[in-house]
């Protein structure tokens, strides 16, 4: 994690791989990260836990580890491929994402979709749209390398540049300084978190099918996310108005789609593989407007779109 | 920034230091401002373009440094100022790559990184100020603690015998292996300068007066008591074997260059030649 830091201001887009055991130690420079707001990628296959767990059985168990896995209080990015073609698509948005936004941003796969072989679209190189951090346009006598422009991100220089950059995991000003006392702090991680939540929805991406009249949504994200567009299809045969949210970026969490739909929608179900993360999260957003049933399985299989199915038909005839 | 011109000069290595984050946070008597001040001392030595200098540090007293000086500079966390520099190294190859950070630092929470970078012969200078204690966090018991010394963690005494780091660089691969002491400023410079002109990972050892949080508990008191030691028992041994030169209190220390080697290439560069050969075999089949 540390090499991937200093590659990352040696002007390179990096990235490490890793599963839980791994994540939970990289946690501690995974914070310097974000506040050293640096541009990386991590990809998380996630496998059972706590501890060695599973090794290496399916899981989602590392969802909250990836929003808080490292002290003090952040907002990043994580986004959840359900394949290994959405495996290599996201990962570029990963890149895109840590290189616009300036934070480490997590892939957060699971067991099933790192070791499973799939067909994968590699498109041309030109078709792909890349994104590149910004970098200062001022002379090295002028740049402050913490201050931000409007859009909250400051352009960040490259070692051996001639900027004399001086980057700290410590609370620091804009020209990245110490500054240990409770302005500095205030303003800084405002703006660290900030960053994120004024462009929640530019980050947020989801896919939607069946809504328009659904009375129950199945919420998933990742592998979950095949079985539970299967079930509410298979509802959708039976005549029961079922819709299906899936989250692509799990955080920042799509928290105006649930608020909106929960206008709507009698039942969220939200079936995912471990004992209820992001069941809490939606449940938070759709502030009793409507019901959240959780499907908590802790991993090492899957959840069959049969599974899902049960409760979409269970909740229905409530 | 970096200032283009040389200012007038308030200090003779002004010309290195961000003088507007003056005065520094260490304490008078403390080792590791000279220990500095050596550094950059061989770099004008050298001849190295400023815009080239990485600094990369710790967490602790030492691992401030690399926010006073007016070079790229990473504070980085406790442990792992080692593999940030690897990361660094890996992408710019070009750059002047120094690792300045404390003993506890580079040898209890960050030692696996430092043999596993000897190992690989990372192009990287790692300079050690070895204060014998935790500085920064009020003198607890370090891997370089000497046996029988007292720390707020130990106040009967250290049992555990310490690291005797330039042994434990050699056998892990350095290419350059030298002690000195941050009083002996103008050696500590020749060997900085001459490590500088190497290629390869390259360690040296400086021993650094702690008077607050060593000295206080071990009988050396005074502020300068601690450079009266390192005066009075230092011996200069230039080629010692390394496995001769652990630090006993009451016995001589052992300084000098201890090692200097030519190893070819770093892992990384042969890493780079296979690979270029792997794809020319390649491009022949086709
Ligand atoms: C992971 C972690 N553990 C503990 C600390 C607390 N800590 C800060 S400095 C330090 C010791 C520094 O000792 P050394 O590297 O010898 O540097 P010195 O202060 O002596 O120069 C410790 C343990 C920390 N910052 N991070
Ligand atoms: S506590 Fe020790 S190491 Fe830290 S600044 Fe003071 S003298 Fe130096
Ligand atoms: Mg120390």
């Amino acid at each position: 994690m540390a090499a991937i830091l200093g590659a990352s201001w040696a002007g390179a887009k990096s990235m490490t791989a890793t599963s839980g055991p791994g994540l939970s130690l990289m946690m501690e420079n995974f914070g310097l990260g974000v506040m050293m707001e640096v541009p990386t990628v991590v990809v998380d296959i996630q496998r059972g836990g706590p501890s060695t767990g599973l090794p290496t059985l399916t899981a989602q168990g590392d969802v909250m580890q990836a929003r808080w896995g490292s002290h003090g209080h952040y907002e990043i990015i994580a986004l959840a491929p359900d394949s290994p073609q959405e495996a290599f698509d996201l990962t570029i948005r990963c890149f895109n994402l840590a290189e616009k936004y300036r934070v480490p941003v997590i892939l957060l796969a699971s067991e099933t979709v790192g070791l499973s072989a799939g067909k994968v679209v590699v498109p041309p190189e030109d078709e792909i749209k890349l994104i590149d951090r910004k970098k200062p346009t001022v002379p090295p006598g002028e740049y402050l390398p913490y201050r931000p422009d409007e859009d909250l991100i400051p352009p960040m220089a490259s070692a051996g540049e001639g900027y004399a950059i001086c980057a700290t995991g410590l609370t620091h000003d804009e020209k990245g300084y110490p500054e240990t006392n409770a302005e500095t702090q205030e303003k800084l991680v405002r703006r660290l978190n900030d960053k994120i939540r004024v462009h929640l929805e530019e980050i947020v991406d989801v896919e939607e099918e069946h809504l328009e009249d659904a009375e129950i949504a199945v919420v998933s994200y990742g592998q979950v996310s095949r079985p539970a567009k299967r079930a509410v299809k298979m509802a959708r045969d039976e005549g029961i108005k079922a819709g299906s949210i899936k989250l692509i970026t799990v955080w920042p969490f799509a928290e105006h789609v649930i608020r909106k739909w929960a206008k709507q929608v009698e039942w969220f179900i939200v079936p995912e593989l471990n004992y209820g993360q992001i069941y809490l999260e939606v449940r938070r957003e759709a502030c009793g407007d409507s019901k959240v049933v959780p499907i908590p399985r802790m991993g090492g299989r899957l959840i069959t779109p049969q599974e899902i199915y049960q409760e979409i038909k269970k909740v229905s005839k409530n | 920034m970096i200032r283009e011109e040389e200012p007038q000069e308030l200090h003779p290595m002004d010309w290195w230091l961000r003088s507007e984050r003056l005065p520094h946070i260490w304490c008078a008597g403390c080792g590791i401002g000279p220990t500095l001040y050596a550094w950059t001392r061989a770099l004008d030595r050298v001849g190295i373009d400023k815009k080239k200098v990485v600094y990369v540090s710790g967490i602790g007293c030492c691992g401030r440094g690399s926010g006073y000086l007016d070079v790229d500079g990473f504070h980085t966390t406790h442990g792992r100022a080692i593999p940030f520099a690897v990361g660094i190294k890996l992408v710019k190859p070009e750059l002047c790559v120094s690792v300045i950070s404390g003993d506890g630092d580079l040898f209890s929470i960050g030692g696996n990184h430092f043999i596993h970078a000897a190992r690989r012969n990372v192009d990287l200078l790692v300079i050690c100020t070895n204060n014998f204690i935790y500085g920064m966090t009020g003198g607890q018991l370090a891997a370089t603690t000497p046996q029988r010394d007292y720390s707020t963690t130990t106040p009967y005494g250290n049992t555990e015998p310490a690291f005797n780091t330039p042994y434990l660089a050699d056998a892990s691969g350095a290419v350059y292996v030298a002690r000195w002491t941050s009083i002996h400023v103008r050696l500590l410079e020749r060997s900085i300068a001459e490590a500088l002109g190497m290629k390869g990972f390259r360690y040296i050892e400086v021993l650094s007066p702690c008077p607050v949080n060593y000295g206080r508990r071990n009988r050396l008191r005074e502020v300068d008591d601690i450079a009266k030691w390192f005066w009075e028992f230092s011996v200069v041994k230039h080629e010692a074997d390394t496995k001769e030169v652990q630090i006993e209190r009451g016995k001589p220390l052992i300084l000098g260059n201890f090692v200097k080697k030519e190893k070819k290439l770093s892992c990384y560069e042969e890493l780079k030649e296979l690979e270029e050969r792997v794809r020319a075999a390649a491009e022949a089949k086709k």
